[in-house]
């Protein structure tokens, strides 16, 4: 838990530029990474994908593992979640990265999903 | 300051989403004034520790495209805390705890869009700080439940004020809960959940 509670804001003193992390990238499409988008790394037939930045690397193994969505990462790297979703953003169109974007909002979708919700939360915590 | 200290990025098998490819997304907001409970909210009920990710935002009016970034650049870094239910095979549920300053549009566009809902988290003895939040929640046409923490008092007589300083419809589920509390904090959470069934029914 950390001290001071909630809405901390503060200037970040990052070593690095967000931009050069970026490449100067602009910000993808909301939709295809959008806070919950679920995101894993493509089989890359046991090769190392060659003449990837570190964060791009790094990002990349995080992602090795099993799917997360791209706030997970963003907290687990502590990396703005501006420039992960650009980062992810590469990665996706280098083919290096799978992604599973939510369900666009539509009544019916939305009954089904509420309904799975609920018996869930039911399920968990009776 | 995070909640994690995992600098170094090793993940474990809990950490990674259970399910994988079947399963579906999908968010609640968790919002409120500051020091609402909304970080306790959501780390009493998510299954994973809850994780803290930041936007920088720059204000619009000086985005003055100025390379040395020493002059008229004002950034501002939001927490955004967050915690995950896997509900089911195909449902996982991602609970966002959102500050409620209304300047942060972008943020607030984020979060908002594709949210099943909210719950607005309320002090009964700070009623008057949650009427930003409630305002950008309606703006932003979500549907909300509201939830009373740190309750301590008379239920009935409490509602019946509360809904009347707050102005809610009568349809909009009040509930008080501890949010430290694991089965309040689903309680409260159900109830929303419920609500927003009867809605989309």
């Amino acid at each position: 838990m950390r001290a001071g509670g909630e809405d901390l804001e503060f200037e970040p003193a990052d070593l690095v530029r967000a931009y050069v992390i970026t490449k100067g990238r602009e910000l993808p499409d909301e939709q295809q990474l959008s806070l919950i988008t679920l995101v894993t790394a493509a089989p890359q037939d046991g090769r190392r994908p060659a003449r990837l930045t570190p964060e791009e690397q790094r990002l990349l193994d995080i992602c090795s593992a099993g799917y997360l969505s791209v706030a997970e990462v963003a907290g687990h790297t502590r990396l703005p979640l501006g420039v992960v979703r650009i980062v992810l953003a590469a990665l996706t169109e280098g083919g290096h990265l799978m992604t599973r974007p939510p369900v666009p909002r539509a009544r019916n979708a939305d009954k089904d999903l509420l309904e799975e919700v609920l018996n869930g939360l039911h399920r968990k915590f009776g | 300051m995070g909640f994690t200290a995992s600098s170094d990025d090793r993940l474990t098998t809990d950490d990674y989403v259970s399910g994988g490819a079947a399963q579906t997304a999908v968010k609640i907001l968790v919002v409120g004034h500051f020091a609402v409970g909304k970080t306790t909210f959501i780390g009493s009920i998510s299954e994973i520790e809850p994780l803290s990710t930041e936007e920088t935002m720059t204000q619009a009016a000086e985005a003055v495209d100025d390379l040395k970034g020493v002059r008229g650049k004002t950034t501002t870094t939001v927490a955004l805390d967050f915690g995950r239910l896997t509900l089911s095979e195909r449902v996982v549920l991602y609970l966002f705890g959102t500050p409620g300053q209304t300047r942060f549009v972008q943020m607030w566009e984020d979060m908002a869009r594709g949210a099943l809902g909210a719950l607005i988290l309320v002090d009964p003895e700070r009623l008057a700080d949650s009427f930003p939040v409630i305002d950008l929640i309606e703006q932003y046409g979500l549907d909300y439940a509201i939830a009373v923490n740190h309750f301590d008092g008379n239920p009935e007589r409490a509602e019946r004020a509360l809904r009347e300083a707050l102005d809610l419809l009568d349809e909009t589920p009040v509930v008080t809960c501890d949010a430290r509390n694991e089965k309040s904090s689903a309680a409260a959470l159900t109830t929303l959940v419920r609500y927003l069934l009867d809605r989309a029914s």
